[in-house]
């Protein structure tokens, strides 16, 4: 289909689940490709803890294959569903193509840190693999990392291998409340460089500010390290542990930026930066008289914002992170704004020009998900 | 003798070298310029000492600005450039061409930025791998790869080669604790990618650099993820009657949810060539035996080391040995962390690094063991049973030209093994020259292209460490 449309002349939209529709700027393609019939899990061993999928697989049947087996994918894959207002089945294709990860990156790394293998069409229309269903290979240029949050522009991923994680035993919640945005982050900062293996750090801001710490181990080491991170961070307040529901809860929430994502906000953005820095930079678009709301995971290193409208036509946020030696991305906005304003952190020329050339090395007619992440690319 | 090719040498730029060394005099001073044959001579290999080639000059510059000046140079020159950091290789990553200039990052070896509350360590290209872990460790952190040449090899080459280590089971390996590189092009371009956030921006060039052999351009500066230690570490020993029950054993561990934070196995040649060297305490009366390190507090130790002894005892192990101190932990990873070094003081040997499906390790053994045989060679077997990376040690005489190709053939023989059962050339010591003509046996000929297209977008004159990872035949240039 790939080399029918390119010898049309045709562009190429991938599709997944629809889940994540509004991720990255808007197109218009000649054809929709579904992924759809590309389902099913190819090979999964326990023992291994590797699992490879079809890349329409649905998230849902992934999940309950592996908590068949009491294992998990490692990095909690956010649901954009609540996010863009979307139904339908989010894909591990997807998961894959659009480095989605969660709140326990902060200890078992983003989606491209546990991917192993991919499948993929190019779009000159020819299958190509890189990597492999084992979990350490230096063989080649790792052309999985560089497919892996490339947005189905250089390829469109048809098979992809994860590594697994067991499924932790238990998993307990500390809440700090009442903190200010910076003590919420030195407290974080504290707790996730500790040696009791915080594996979720979030930050709630607001009237009744919450700091939520979360370990994951067997029931022995929760137990233990919920104690000595107690005492580690005394001088923040008393640590209340939460009741285990409504901790899965809160983190589900952080997960899928459930509190940014109020349907009323005409921009919200994620910003990645250096944790010492997340509460100057959000003082900052607050300042400018743009911010609506935010919160931060990965212990301060992630922040959500959900901005006023003219922040999409300034750049400001952008320009933001970028002092704050971090970046953004516009992760929900109207089309036209989407295809007006800068979606991804503007690059320098020179990795822009590289980004060009990687592009074409791959997808030289510029036919798979033209535009997506930058213009003209 | 060689049975791996290098390109003959470019006569023209041969010719011009008196010229080439006066043009990179302008760029550097005369103690970052090595131009005596004697002093050429001492990066002529690397650890893969069975080849050898004298560059035509290296350089050492101090900064990032003189590394581009010279880069742009050779682009300007039409000369072929191959990046070194400490020359660690096992894989001849760092092996010259006789019209190559090797650039080396032994001057660029500080330590620019620690912070803490952020978890990073922003470093020179040329610092080494343990100093990192040094810096920090007062304060209670430490870098987590490990590679057993960790004391030697650079920041840089690791990089390079996205290394691993025995600890990768559970941390990662480079490629998951970088989080940004500065790389000069060859064109003398400097490109900052990623940085001291945990998500670089834009297409994931960070982890198409990590493992890269030095072909996309060569990483001046690195920002890299420090990791909190442990409250305590405890390796233990488990020794077993043969190979099979040790892989079995390992695969049930995993199978029960259980990660230790590494497993690392060694085969009766390897256990009694590392004993002899370590003093260790190995157990020297098994067949195979398993290096088993868990973390913690006191009480998590026990409890984790409970449940693993209990899965061992299922898997028949005859002897179940606790480090008791931290001497003895100590010894414990000597023994392991030298093999390949005590290997050396008993025979030449070449390391193989394939990886397979960890359900495969008992059949890979057991067909490793016939194909050595069947050269009337010997092999020893010590590697990273969690992550099913081999590192079988062909032992030979390099004096005897005959031997030296069977040992070559085992291993090539070995690694087609290693592809056949679902796994890859290699796991942590990279391609390199040794393993470049092997590429075909794992990937298709789109599938290399795409690689060698991707390639070209960084160095489309393939100046750069050119006759390494691809075939030397059928290169694809834009």
């Amino acid at each position: 289909m790939i080399r029918a449309a390119r010898a049309d002349g045709r562009t190429i939209e991938i599709k997944g689940g629809g889940t994540r529709c509004g991720f990255g700027r808007p197109m218009q393609a000649g054809v929709t490709l579904s992924t759809h019939g590309l389902s099913g899990i190819t090979a999964y061993k326990p023992s291994e803890l590797v699992m490879s999928a079809l890349a329409g697989t649905p998230m849902s049947e992934i999940d309950a294959a592996l908590a068949a087996n009491n294992q998990i994918l490692p990095f909690e894959p956010m649901d954009h569903r609540a996010l863009y207002a979307t139904t339908g089945a989010p894909t591990i294709g997807a998961v894959a193509a659009c480095n989605v990860s969660g709140p326990r990156r902060v200890k078992a790394g983003a989606a491209r840190d546990s991917l192993i293998g991919v499948r993929l069409v190019n779009g000159r229309g020819e299958a190509v693999k890189s990597g492999g269903r084992v979990m350490k290979n230096v063989t080649g240029l790792d052309l999985v990392k560089l497919n892996c949050g490339a947005h189905g522009g250089l390829g469109l991923l048809t098979e992809v291998t994860f590594k697994l994680v067991p499924k932790p035993q238990r998993t307990g919640t500390l809440v700090l409340e009442g903190l200010d945005d910076a003590r919420a982050i030195a407290a974080m900062s504290a707790a996730v460089g500790s040696p009791f293996e915080v594996s979720g750090a979030a930050h709630l801001p607001g009237e009744r500010a919450r700091t939520l710490l979360r370990v994951e181990h067997f029931a022995i080491s929760v137990e233990y390290r919920l104690g000595e991170l107690s005492k580690l961070l005394a001088g923040y307040g008393e640590a209340r542990l939460t009741d285990e529901q409504e901790a899965l809860t809160l983190w589900r929430k952080v997960r899928d930026a459930a509190p940014v994502a109020d349907s009323a906000h005409p921009a919200i953005w994620r910003a990645s930066l250096p944790p010492t820095n997340a509460a100057a930079f959000v003082a900052e678009i607050n300042a400018a008289g743009l911010l609506r709301n935010h919160f931060y995971d990965w212990g301060g290193g992630l922040v959500w914002l959900a901005t006023e409208a003219h922040a999409l036509d300034t750049g400001a946020v952008h320009r933001a992170a970028a002092r704050a030696k971090g970046h953004a991305t516009l992760m929900r906005a109207a089309d036209e704004a989407r295809a007006r304003a800068d979606v991804f952190q503007p690059q320098t020329r020179t990795l822009m020009d590289l980004t060009k050339r990687v592009k074409a090395s791959f997808d030289p007619d510029r036919i798979l998900n033209p535009g997506r992440m930058y213009a003209g690319v | 003798m060689s049975a791996i090719a290098f390109p003959l040498p470019d006569p023209g730029i041969l010719a011009r070298r008196a010229e080439i060394i006066a043009g990179l005099s302008v760029l550097l001073p005369a103690d970052c310029l090595v131009t005596s044959e004697d002093e050429r001579r001492a990066f002529e290999t690397d650890a893969l000492t069975a080849y050898r080639r004298v560059p035509l000059a290296v350089a050492l510059p101090r900064t990032t600005a003189e590394t581009a000046a010279v880069l742009r140079f050779c682009r300007e020159a039409g000369v072929n450039v191959v990046p070194r950091g400490a020359g660690t290789s096992l894989s001849g990553g760092a092996i010259p061409q006789e019209d190559a200039i090797v650039i080396g990052m032994s001057k660029m070896n500080r330590i620019l930025d620690v912070n803490y509350a952020n978890r990073i360590v922003r470093v020179q290209a040329g610092v080494t791998n343990l100093a990192i872990s040094e810096a920090v460790s007062p304060d209670g952190f430490f870098y987590a790869p490990d590679p057993s040449s960790q004391l030697a090899c650079t920041i840089g080459g690791n990089i390079g080669m996205n290394s691993g280590g025995a600890h990768c089971l559970k941390y990662g390996v480079t490629t998951n604790n970088v989080l940004g590189v500065t790389l000069v092009t060859i064109d003398g371009e400097i490109i900052e990618i990623g940085g001291e956030g945990m998500d670089a921006a834009g297409l994931d060039f960070l982890g198409l650099i990590v493992g890269s052999e030095g072909q996309l351009g060569i990483v001046t500066e690195a920002v890299v993820r420090i990791l909190r230690s442990a409250e305590g570490a405890r390796p233990v020993l488990f020794g077993f009657d043969s190979s099979e029950e040790a892989g079995a054993c390992v695969a049930a561990i995993i199978g029960a949810g259980v990660v230790p934070v590494a497993m690392e196995f060694m085969d009766k040649p390897a256990i009694h060539i590392c004993e002899a060297f370590a003093k260790a305490g190995y157990p020297l009366d098994v067949e195979a035996m398993l290096i088993i390190e868990v973390e913690g507090s006191e009480i998590e130790m026990e409890a984790e080391l409970q449940r693993i002894v209990e899965i061992a005892q299922q898997h028949g192990v005859r002897v179940v040995k606790e480090s008791r101190s931290a001497l003895e932990t100590a010894l414990i990873w000597k023994g392991r962390k030298s093999a390949f070094g005590a290997t050396g003081r008993v025979a030449d040997y070449i390391c193989m690094d394939g990886t397979v499906p960890t359900s495969q390790l008992p059949y890979v053994l057991k067909r490793t063991g016939e194909i050595v045989a069947s050269y009337g060679l010997r092999v020893a077997n010590v590697f990273h049973a969690g992550d099913g990376n081999m590192h079988p040690l062909i032992l030979y005489n390099v004096n005897d030209p005959a031997e030296q190709e069977k040992a070559e053939a085992a291993g090539m023989d070995i690694l087609r093994l290693c592809v056949e059962a679902g796994g890859c050339l290699t796991g942590e010591h990279g391609v390199g020259i040794e393993k470049r003509d092997l590429m075909r046996e794992q990937f298709t000929q789109a599938d290399l292209e795409q690689q060698m297209r991707v390639r070209a977008a960084f160095d489309p004159r393939w100046l750069l460490n050119p006759a390494k990872v691809f075939p030397l035949d059928g290169r694809v240039t834009a």
